[in-house]
């Protein structure tokens, strides 16, 4: 199905499945611990052995000798594979860095070999008799060093419009402020792992993956044999926030393994490896200038923002947003990279827009204050409807004044002093904050095929991922409504190469399109039922597990007759994310409080109010948006990946050192969804949530600090040491 | 994790003499750090004596009035003893700031004296470190030191102890008892257990070869507004970044252990006047002498402020 005229009225507005607040429909097994991670799939394929990694010990350099024998000599040990003897690696198109090493060394922890063994025990002590000879390589570990020598990136041109430097320098109030934001670890709860079996020249491999068709073709490539040939199953994910987009080491070693040893072979990463290893959203330097009238109207904007990568590697994108969330006549964004000898930057969660607004959003907080206007105040005068730099071109929906206003009300904004450090309760001081959000709604062909049998059971099967935000359910509402069956009615089959290929799961775009290529399908579905049962299909009601047309009844499953229906569509995108700019809208509010003597700052209250097209399971979702908005106290408070900048690598690559939040940091949380049906995004006129409830709830932290206490930090996490040089002199 | 052998003791004698007949031997108790550490191949031991089944898990009064604390006495156990809560809520608030639920279940008063450093060099068996691999070097003083000492290290190691029990036991003059392979019982104040770490930070106490801690013993109430506050970046399940015990009497005379900043909880007893001063003069001849570094000086601060905080609190 080509989606690429408006959406009109479907059966999805009915909204008797679709949009009703229901418990996750796989959340049962989960908690009976009867849903199999790929670690736990002990029974899918006999004789397992079990790989553990080698790791780099260096940042950079070559290695010059691996001593094995102590290792092969060891117990149980059935296999070690090194780039020496792997045979010729490929690399996946989405990787920067090689998965397996050699003899060349690219960063930390990269993977470097994996020994095969009877039991993980005897492989971990194996790997441990490995000896290494390496010759570093001095390399550059610093960004905020490195920066002098960035350059333009090839993805992105700057961007620009009209005279922003004129403009800036003409403005009677400029703001002009620099903010660090640094690297963040995905910290997903379980551990990439993959079981890898071979059968003659066919691959099968369990694992955790995000998205089954990328990963399946930087496999095949990787591995240089048919694409065909592999076959990806990922039901379960525990966790990924970006970090499994992509083929890592777990799934190449397992594969690598399982042919060495000639047996099906089980590999995770240990939590230490996981923070160097694989990937993580890259630190920033970000300069952000805002001229404005005194009335406080936007004239020039400019965002320019520094990152670090490997060599071939991508920037991290911190300035999209703002070429589109405020108005202005003069405009400027840029991307700078730099080459960085660290381990892989790439995509977590609402990549660019999340760090980008944990600048912006201060900067707007900087600049109403300069302005003397309220900061909500700021943001609606300077709202925009239309793109900036293309004014014919229309936002589909824009709520960000509703978000704003609506959410000001509800947390009771108006009790907020302007003057900062006014307000103290015992030891607390006390702040509020805001901060707009925006992540834009992307959209990808995504195909679904349905089974429909005599009972009037309908089975969807599709390669789309559920890494915990509720795919299966609201596949299954999907499918549910579109077919007028109860929920029960539906069983939804997830994260097999077998099934066709969905939008994954990723940039927040796999709700939307996901569930959108299942209504192509659903379509497709309800033709070929209706004309099995002499139907008209204009015509034709499907409710009730039955297929009505005018007083004319029948039982859905009698159209599927002995052998049932298959059906297989998918829905595919025309330019309307073209003609009109797809976004996504937030407004985020938080109280803070900070310990006048120690400067620790623990949240009160937060409320995210959002704007999102259709939300299509308000329980989900508002659990996809709490989890972010969770995620936003970690990176606001205490996410940070400490670089040694002497050895090249991430020093806390553990739970225990890399902090997340706690149940004891995260307070009240309330979620609001604005009234939104957006038919420019798909038939289902939904848009992403999970990503946006992160953006912009860091600065709103930021800000409620700066209200509190009166103090402005810019450099990520608002730790206490950079606050206790400003806190209250001791009473 | 390499192979081992395994025995349960059946006495704490036993059990020590065992332990000096084989110098790879590891007592394991709860088990909380122990395992952590093997599985990273942090702490390789080829024999281990499970102590779990001695009877060494009573709380009982002291003739002298105080309280003798078992060494297997489960963390919370300890924390939740009416006997603590009343004569020593100072003991019972710092175990329950540390660790989880979880682990305090499991975690022993012994081993929680005896857990390893968290300096995250210790933890990553690539990078050079004295404590671990002795004459390797220290990559924290260059490196990422945030978390860790900014007094009482050495050139060779500035990593911290980062238990809270033993910061609490410290200001309230807890004395361990041992036992010797020999049999013979010995008693060591906490003042005295932990080695300053010089060039041999490896060597964390003045425990002998396969002496076995017995038992904790606490000197009889002292009274006074009994107050452990722990300052860290999040709110629960974190290590100190800096640590206030105090036991502070209505004339103002106070007891004051430091956590988070030192190898062992860190006490100045001949500074301990100077508390009637205020917080700013105590700091000062407390942390006299520090050497921080560039990344964690903001403890100097840090506790100045939080002392200040603790006193006020007594105060009211």
């Amino acid at each position: 199905m080509k989606f690429d005229t408006p959406a009109t009225t479907n059966p999805i507005d009915q909204m008797k499945v679709v949009g009703q607040p229901l418990s996750r429909i796989e959340g049962p097994l989960k908690t009976a611990g009867r849903a199999p991670y790929a670690y736990e799939q002990h029974d899918v394929v006999p004789h397992q052995a079990y790989g553990h990694v080698l790791v780099a010990a260096i940042a950079k350099g070559r290695i010059r000798g691996m001593d094995l024998a102590a290792a092969r000599a060891a117990p149980g040990v059935l296999a070690i594979v090194t780039a020496a003897n792997a045979g010729a690696l490929g690399k996946g198109a989405m990787n920067t860095a090689r998965l397996l090493a050699g003899p060349e060394i690219e960063h930390y922890h990269q993977a470097i070999g994996v020994v095969v063994a009877e039991s993980f025990e005897q492989a971990r002590a194996a790997a441990a008799l490995v000896q290494v000879d390496y010759a570093e390589a001095p390399g550059a570990h610093d960004l905020a060093a490195a920066r002098a020598a960035a350059v333009v990136p090839r993805s992105r041109a700057d961007s620009t419009l009209g005279d922003f430097a004129g403009a800036f320098a003409a403005a009677p109030v400029q703001l002009d402020a620099t903010y660090t934001t640094p690297a963040h670890s995905h910290a997903m709860m379980e551990p990439h792992a993959s079981l890898a079996a071979w059968d003659g020249d066919s691959l099968v491999v369990w694992t955790s993956n995000q998205m089954i068709d990328w990963t399946v073709g930087d496999l095949a490539r990787t591995l240089a044999m048919p694409k065909e040939k592999v076959r990806l199953i990922s039901p379960f994910i525990g966790g990924g926030f970006g970090g499994k987009l992509f083929l890592r080491a777990d799934t190449l070693l397992a594969a690598l393994g399982a042919r060495a040893a000639r047996r099906p072979v089980k590999v995770a990463l240990t939590r230490p490896m996981i923070a160097n290893n694989t990937t993580h959203r890259p630190a920033t330097i970000q300069r952000i200038r805002i001229g404005a009238t005194p009335d406080g109207m936007i004239t020039a904007i400019g965002h320019e923002s520094w990152s670090g990568n490997l060599a071939g590697g991508k920037p991290e994108n911190a300035v999209e947003q703002t070429d589109l969330l405020y108005a202005g006549a003069h405009r400027l964004s840029a991307l700078r990279l730099a080459v960085v000898d660290l381990p892989e930057g790439n995509a977590m969660r609402a990549p660019g827009e999340a760090p980008g607004l944990m600048a912006l959003e201060i900067a707007m907080d900087e600049m109403a204050e300069k302005l003397g206007i309220d900061p909500v105040a700021f943001r609606v005068l300077n709202d925009t409807q239309v793109d900036p730099e293309q004014p014919a071109r229309r936002f589909s929906q824009r709520q960000l004044v509703e978000c704003l206003q609506q959410g000001a009300a509800r947390f009771g904004w108006e009790q907020r002093d302007p003057r900062p450090a006014q307000r103290r309760e015992g030891r607390w001081l006390i702040g509020l904050g805001v901060a707009a959000g925006l992540r834009n709604n992307l959209t990808m062909k995504s195909g679904a095929r349905l089974r429909l049998d005599r009972q009037g059971q309908v089975i969807v099967e599709t390669d789309m991922t559920d890494i915990g935000t509720g795919s299966y359910t609201i596949i299954a509402q999907t499918a549910a409504e579109m077919m007028g069956v109860g929920i029960d009615q539906v069983t939804v089959r997830l994260g097999d190469s077998r099934f066709p290929v969905s939008a994954g799961s990723g940039g927040q775009w796999g709700a939307n399109s996901a569930t959108a290529g299942v209504y192509a399908a659903c379509v497709k579905l309800r033709e070929t039922v209706a004309q099995r049962l002499g139907l008209d299909p204009a015509l034709a009601v499907f409710a009730d597990g039955q297929v009505r047309v005018g007083n004319r009844s029948l039982p859905l499953g009698q159209a599927a007759g002995a052998e049932g229906i298959v059906v297989e569509d998918s829905i595919e995108y025309g330019d309307l994310g073209r003609r009109y700019q797809q976004s996504t809208f937030a407004a985020h509010f938080v109280e803070a409080a900070v310990d006048s003597a120690t400067g620790e700052t623990r949240i009160r209250r937060m409320l995210a109010v959002c704007a999102a097209g259709r939300i299509l399971n308000p329980k989900t979702a508002r659990s996809q948006v709490i989890g972010a908005m969770t995620m936003g106290v970690g990176a606001a408070l205490m996410e940070e990946l400490a670089v040694d900048r002497q050895r090249g690598f991430f020093v806390n690559h553990d739970l225990a050192s890399y902090e997340v939040p706690v149940h004891a940091d995260i307070p009240h949380q309330e979620v609001i969804f604005l009234d939104e049906t957006d038919p420019m995004s798909s038939p289902m006129k939904a848009k992403g949530i999970g990503e946006l409830g992160l953006c912009g709830v860091a600065a709103a932290i930021a800000n409620a600090i700066h209200n509190a206490t009166g103090t402005r930090l810019r450099d990520y996490p608002l730790t206490l040491d950079k606050l206790i040089g400003h806190l209250p002199a001791l009473a | 994790m390499k192979p081992f052998t395994y025995e349960r003791a059946g006495s704490p004698a036993a059990a020590a003499r065992a332990a000096a007949g084989n110098p790879g031997a590891r007592f394991i108790a709860g088990g909380t750090n122990l395992l952590d550490l093997m599985k990273l191949q942090i702490e390789a031991p080829a024999h281990l004596i499970d102590v779990n089944g001695l009877a060494l898990t009573a709380i009982e009064p002291t003739v002298e009035g105080g309280l003798r604390i078992g060494a297997l006495v489960r963390n919370t156990d300890l924390a939740a003893d009416a006997r603590v809560r009343r004569d020593y809520g100072l003991l019972s608030r710092a175990l329950l700031a540390g660790a989880s639920g979880q682990l305090r279940n499991k975690a022993t008063t012994a081993g929680n004296l005896l857990q390893r450093t968290r300096c995250p060099y210790f933890y990553d068996t690539n990078q050079p470190c004295n404590k671990r691999r002795p004459g390797s070097g220290c990559a924290a003083l260059q490196g990422f030191s945030r978390q860790l000492a900014v007094i009482g290290g050495s050139d060779a190691c500035i990593a911290t102890h980062p238990s809270d029990m033993a910061v609490a036991l410290r200001a309230l003059d807890a004395v361990v008892e041992t036992v010797r392979p020999d049999g013979a019982a010995r008693r060591i104040p906490l003042a005295e257990l932990y080695r300053a770490p010089g060039d041999t930070p490896h060597r964390e106490t003045m425990l002998e070869p396969g002496e076995l801690i017995t038992a904790v013993t606490l000197p009889p109430p002292v009274g006074g507004a009994q107050i452990y506050r722990k300052v860290r970046d999040r709110a629960s399940y974190a290590f100190a970044l800096v640590s206030v015990a105090a036991i502070v009497q209505r004339d103002g005379t106070a007891q004051v252990a430091l956590g988070g900043v030192a190898p062992r909880p860190w006490r100045v007893e001949a500074a301990e006047p100077a508390l009637r001063r205020g917080a700013g003069a105590a700091a000062a001849a407390i942390l006299a002498g520090a050497t921080p570094t560039h990344e964690n000086a903001f403890k100097l601060t840090l506790v100045e402020r939080t002392l200040h905080q603790v006193l006020a609190e007594a105060r009211s």
